[in-house]
């Protein structure tokens, strides 16, 4: 690994430092702060309690509509495989949680907005039957992964058109923002962690980065294309996780699995070690999981608890407001940094991985 | 807190195996391949050309110092050309000198002695005429003189006078 000169910027550590401290900090405090506070509200204004908790969790959940503003939003198809066969409609379906709907093979019911629960002939949820419904609909995450799919594909595309164009010219315009992180992707993270193999990785690299950046990026954006907490949602982080498991697995070469299955202690040592090494396999891409997936939830917490003080002290809002937007305004300068960084470290410690499983006997 | 940590949703996890792999297949394809080929490519025209512009410009060292060696020899040699061309020149200047000294001494010898030769002749010229002349003049006179034989007579009885019959 050759970051050294990566991390031994002392401004560039310093911003990271805190950057990650303030983000770990803030986590655990504000929630814990507006839930009090959302208390003491409680008793003054009986008539409309505002509950930041609620609110600050359903903005970060997955959703089966995605909202744009007051009581409008855009509905999403349901996409369920019953026992019985696929039922498709859309979240409309359900006007907004108030109704049940009618499929081909159940009746459904969009329980607190969030899950889809078949209901029997009494009206009462069966969970039995809904154990068997798998729930494969197009939710909020999901349309915002597609739309980030689409325009990946498309810029990079466009940026691959304007290689094919200008053959062996400097970049211009797009291709010159896209080409240095390019670069830095190869040079700094598959390089000097895979070693001449690398090349081979690239594509998984580039593409991982790119895809948990614009995902990040999207996320920090609070109207209708951006909104969605993709890459802060544990599904999204275990899908990726699972295929750097199975790539650092899958190109393992004889050292590696050698490494796992012999390691180098007494033979009776043997019984402690390959279960540790075997939970190191899984150990790794779960560290991975839970990383981007912690970092990118706790900024959107934090931005949205910041936000949720001007609600909370309701009578108080013209003092706190311009001090809740300041810290808000600096907070997503600083998510900025850490969508960066999070694709950064991902991508970083996916080759680093990769490179341990194809390293040549040392 | 409902992060949904201990059941993440299938269907997200689903969809995104689905979208990421779709994605890095679809990049690979028609983003990734055609760009690391280019900027490879690139890099390697970029390397080519500063390799060979090393060379040229080792070349063109090369070149320069050869000229410099060039134009210092030429110089050495025009010097060589200037000193001998001096030399002979001034040598042909003394030579036509000590020439012409001498053709002129020659000349000028020749002139006195022409002089001279012509002098004595004129001199002897002179001698004659005058000679010729004072006979002419003495014989007018003498006719003259002599015309009548009075005189002729006196001049011999005057002549007789002075010459006493000693």
């Amino acid at each position: 690994m050759d970051f050294r000169h990566f991390f031994t910027s002392k401004k560039i550590s310093f911003i990271v430092f805190f950057a990650v401290l303030a983000t770990f900090s803030t986590v655990q405090a504000a929630p814990a702060e507006t839930d009090s506070t959302a208390v003491e509200s409680h008793g003054a204004h009986d008539a409309e309690v505002f509950k930041p908790t609620e609110v600050i969790m359903e903005h970060i959940s997955d959703s089966h509509d995605w909202h744009l503003w007051g009581h409008t939003s855009i509905p999403l198809p349901v996409i369920l495989y019953t026992d019985k066969g696929f039922d498709v409609f859309l979240s409309s379906a359900f006007h907004h949680g108030e109704q049940d709907h009618q499929g081909k093979h159940y009746t459904y019911r969009w329980v607190d907005k969030k899950k889809i629960r078949v209901v029997d002939a009494a009206g009462e949820v069966d969970e039995a039957a809904s154990a068997k419904v798998w729930d494969f609909s197009i939710t909020k995450n999901v349309a915002a992964m597609f739309l980030s799919v689409i325009l990946l594909v498309l810029i990079f595309s466009s940026v691959a058109g304007a290689y094919k164009k200008r053959v062996g010219k400097a970049p211009k315009g797009f291709q010159s923002l896209i080409e240095p992180i390019i670069i830095f992707v190869r040079d700094d993270i598959a390089r000097p962690n895979i070693g001449h193999t690398y090349a081979k990785f690239m594509p998984l690299l580039l593409t991982i980065f790119f895809f948990i950046w614009f995902n990040n990026l999207l996320g920090l954006i609070p109207i209708f294309p951006g909104a969605a907490n993709v890459t802060g949602n544990i599904a999204t982080t275990f899908a990726l996780a699972l295929v750097v498991l199975v790539v650092v697995n899958v190109n393992g070469n004889k050292y590696y699995w050698g490494h796992i299955l012999k390691p180098h202690v007494p033979w009776w040592l043997y019984p402690i070690m390959i279960p540790v090494e075997l939970v190191g396999v899984i150990s790794k891409p779960f560290a991975l999981m839970i990383r981007l997936f912690a970092n990118i939830s706790a900024g959107h917490i934090v931005i949205l608890s910041l936000i949720s003080l001007i609600f909370v002290f309701n009578s108080l809002a013209t003092v706190i407001t311009p001090v809740s937007l300041a810290f808000v305004l600096f907070m997503n300068v600083l998510e900025l940094l850490v969508a960066f960084l999070q694709a950064f470290i991902f991508t970083l410690l996916t080759a680093l991985f990769i490179g341990m499983a194809v390293e040549e006997h040392h | 807190m409902n992060f949904d940590i201990g059941n993440p949703s299938y269907g997200l996890v689903f969809w995104t195996l689905i979208a990421f792999l779709l994605l890095l297949l679809l990049l690979r394809k028609f983003a990734w391949k055609p760009i690391m080929e280019a900027i490879g490519e690139r890099e390697k025209s970029i390397e080519d050309a500063l390799t060979s512009a090393e060379k040229a410009k080792e070349e063109m060292a090369r070149l320069t110092s050869e000229n410099e060696q060039l134009l210092k020899e030429a110089r050495a040699e025009r010097d060589v050309i200037l000193k001998e061309a001096k030399v002979l020149k001034d040598q042909i200047v003394a030579d036509a000198k000590t020439l012409a000294q001498t053709e002129g001494a020659k000349l000028i010898e020749q002139a006195k002695k022409e002089i001279d030769d012509q002098k004595k002749r004129a001199l002897t010229e002179v001698k004659d005429q005058v000679s010729s002349l004072s006979l002419e003049i003495a014989r007018k006179v003498l006719q003259k003189e002599f015309e009548d034989d009075k005189k002729q007579e006196a001049l011999v009885a005057d002549l007789l006078k002075d010459v006493k019959l000693n």
